[in-house]
């Protein structure tokens, strides 16, 4: 029992990171952008507001943790929609390859963060930043007293329920309002939508942006929270950042599913360690390396039943990765 | 009309038929210069160094001494063979992403083979039965997300992504076995030396860069004299018109990606016998990722894909020797490698297309025209 909690309490934490950058994809590929970027802007999002923070707290005589807070999320959404600006500037003004300049992005992000990060680290193997992380995985009051309930319910910090809160804003905005309903209308056929009297690149270009945003908090949640506000150079995010395109994959581009999707996530990549422990066995190592991949797998077998299925309402958006040119047909 | 006015856009854009081929060069050098001018800056105003001697550092890191220059020609045929891989499938419009998994499966079952039945085959045999199986696993690797593309039009893009990570899977399984109680994996077969490439004068790549150079040839010739070429130019520019001129789309589509899978196999075996002689979850390093842009940007042309594979190299060569002359880190190569890239890719549009001003000439003329 003690290790199912074990397990929640770690799965929980993991899918709220690939749920922000699975968000952030999600409204970047309903405007018809296809960003392989994602785990640059994590790398980028998580590096600035680790990097604030740390700034703030080391030269501070006396630190306040809601300036902390503030700070460190100003810069990574300002880092990550830089990021993300750079690919709409590529894809959508100059009509550049969706891919391959995803990928370059996924480079240069990781460098960015990497190479700053070095200056920070200063020859040690890891720095940190501790009042970050206190107030970001600050328990809400109260109600994590209330003993295992209240553990798994409410032992989160609260970018867990922002989180939640952002998915379920994110599924009104998109089927309920008429600017969702707009930037979908871009994503699946961006002339029709021209026709329309919509601005396709201000959509575009927006929605990108947006999306990085989002995407970037999930490198800073992974960094101040999940990783007990430690920095280190590291290869982790950028798997992070793959499995939450996969994760967008799973949830067939809807924000509501994400949240239970990013959860299973979460339980599917700690299987390895907990499972066996729960069953009251122990597996060799090289089995839980195998276990390791059921998260993708997983993914692969929905894409395969999604474009079996072939139901309208579940496909990619139709125009997702080309760009758009109004003169062209 | 004429007497309607139309307010004319500051600037318009128009596509171009063909680029003349001194619009492409002059396009492209610009747009490295641009990038290097970036970089400068970017080198400038962290780091307080003169740029210049930088660069000059930079190139030292391929140029400095022989033995340099022979490593950053092993790294560059890595690159270029998975490149080399990657055309025919992106020629087709076929996003493999999954190169780095192939490549991984490849090396894989080389890496097995050598170990397992190293002492029971014969030396030739061996070299045989190590490379048809990576081929194979690699063309298998490659052709599953092919079958349902063809069959059902699954998103290729995300499918070959997660092979990836399900191919890291079985390498990080088998290493763990392989490894035992060790700490690490070390060289395999490492007493009896079973397996690996002989030297060709002085290094076992060389026989790496030997296949990489004939491969290069084969695969220039295979898209563009070859019957098999002409139905992937076709099925890349239109599925509906290689469909009407009676090429069976499916098939191709199965056979260009088992072909790009078996030659990224082949690369798994050539890293593994001729450059590693061991394997890890590393082993294809990042390389199946950077290929997808050196493939994009030689536009298929493998010849193209050698100079571009080479500034890439140039570039990591580079910034590894300034992170060692100056204490800074080796995540400068990918910093500098993302900026170049960036320019090369913005680039494109003006090759693809032309801007025209209002007060231009030649959109007056334009307006008469129309």
């Amino acid at each position: 029992m003690s290790s199912l909690i074990a397990w929640i309490l770690r799965a929980i934490p993991f899918g709220t990171i690939i749920m922000y950058g699975a968000m952030g994809e999600i409204v970047t590929e309903k405007s018809g952008n296809l960003n392989l970027g994602v785990p640059g802007i994590m790398y980028l999002g998580g590096f600035a507001g680790f990097a604030s923070a740390f700034l703030y707290e080391n030269n501070t005589s006396n630190p306040s943790k809601l300036v902390c807070i503030l700070l460190s999320l100003v810069c990574c959404l300002i880092a990550s929609v830089l990021g993300g600006l750079i690919f709409s500037f590529l894809t959508i003004t100059l009509r550049a390859n969706q891919n391959v300049t995803g990928l370059a992005l996924t480079t240069f992000g990781m460098g960015v963060a990497n190479f700053f990060g070095v200056f920070i680290l200063n020859g040690k193997s890891y720095s940190a930043a501790p009042l970050a992380n206190s107030a970001y995985s600050a328990k809400m009051p109260g109600l994590s007293d209330l003993g295992v309930a209240g553990d798994i319910l409410f032992g989160y910090g609260f970018l867990v329920y922002l989180a939640i809160v952002i998915a379920v804003l994110l599924h009104i905005f998109l089927n309920k309002t008429r600017v969702g309903l707009n930037l979908r209308a871009v994503g699946e056929n961006p002339a029709t939508a021209d026709a329309a009297g919509i601005n396709v690149t201000r959509y575009k270009y927006i929605a990108t942006c947006v999306g990085a945003g989002l995407s970037g908090v999930g490198g800073l949640y992974y960094v101040l929270d999940y990783n007990s506000g430690i920095w280190a150079t590291t290869g982790q995010i950028e798997a992070l950042g793959w499995l939450a395109v996969a994760l967008v994959i799973f949830t067939t581009w809807r924000p509501l599913n994400a949240i239970w999707g990013a959860y299973l996530f979460g339980v599917l990549y700690w299987l390895y360690q907990f499972l066996p422990s729960l069953l009251g066995f122990t597996v060799a190592s090289y089995v839980t390396d195998l276990i390791q991949m059921v998260p993708y797998v997983v993914t692969i077998i929905v894409l395969i039943v999604t474009s079996l299925r072939k139901k309208k309402e579940n496909q990619p958006p139709a125009h997702l990765g080309l760009a758009y040119f109004r003169e062209e047909r | 009309m004429s007497d309607l006015q139309v307010r004319e856009p500051f600037v318009r854009i128009v596509k171009r038929d063909q680029a003349p081929l001194s619009k492409h060069i002059s396009v492209r050098a610009l747009a490295i210069l641009l990038a290097l001018v970036l970089d400068a800056l970017f080198i400038f105003f962290v780091t307080g160094l003169n740029p210049f001697s930088v660069y000059f550092v930079m190139f030292k890191g391929t140029f400095g001494t022989a033995t340099r220059f022979s490593w950053a020609m092993r790294d560059l045929v890595t690159l270029l063979l998975i490149g080399i891989a990657l055309a025919p499938a992106f020629k087709m419009k076929f996003w493999n992403i999954g190169a780095e998994g192939q490549v991984l499966m490849g090396g894989l079952l080389t890496a097995l083979v050598m170990v397992y039945w190293g002492e029971k085959l014969p030396g030739p045999v061996l070299y045989l039965v190590m490379l048809l199986t990576s081929i194979a696993v690699g063309a298998i690797w490659g052709l599953i997300p092919a079958f349902f593309k063809a069959k059902w039009k699954t998103n290729e893009t995300l499918f070959t992504l997660m092979m990836n990570y399900v191919a890291t899977s079985f390498v990080a399984c088998a290493v763990n076995i392989l490894r035992g109680q060790a700490s690490s994996l070390g060289k395999l077969n490492m007493a009896t030396q079973i397996g690996w490439f002989p030297k060709l004068f002085g290094q076992r790549y060389n026989i790496n860069i030997l296949v990489v150079l004939i491969l290069t040839f084969l695969m220039f010739f295979y898209l563009k004299y070859t019957k098999h070429g002409f139905e992937i130019s076709v099925v890349g520019e239109s599925e509906n018109t290689a469909r009407y001129a009676g090429i069976n789309v499916g098939m191709v589509i199965m056979r260009t990606m088992a072909i790009s899978g078996a030659i990224c196999g082949l690369c798994g075996f050539l890293l593994v016998c001729g450059r590693d002689q061991t394997i890890s979850t590393n082993t294809a390093g990042g390389n199946g990722f950077t290929a997808i842009i050196v493939a994009w940007l030689a536009k298929f042309n493998t010849f193209y894909m050698a100079l571009i594979a080479f500034l890439l190299i140039f570039l990591q060569k580079g910034a590894g020797e300034i992170a060692s002359a100056y204490g800074l880190n080796d995540f400068a190569a990918s910093i500098i490698t993302g900026v170049i890239l960036f320019c090369i890719l913005g680039s494109e549009f003006f090759i693809n297309y032309r801007l025209i001003f209002r007060s231009s000439k030649e959109g007056k003329n334009d307006g008469e025209r129309g």
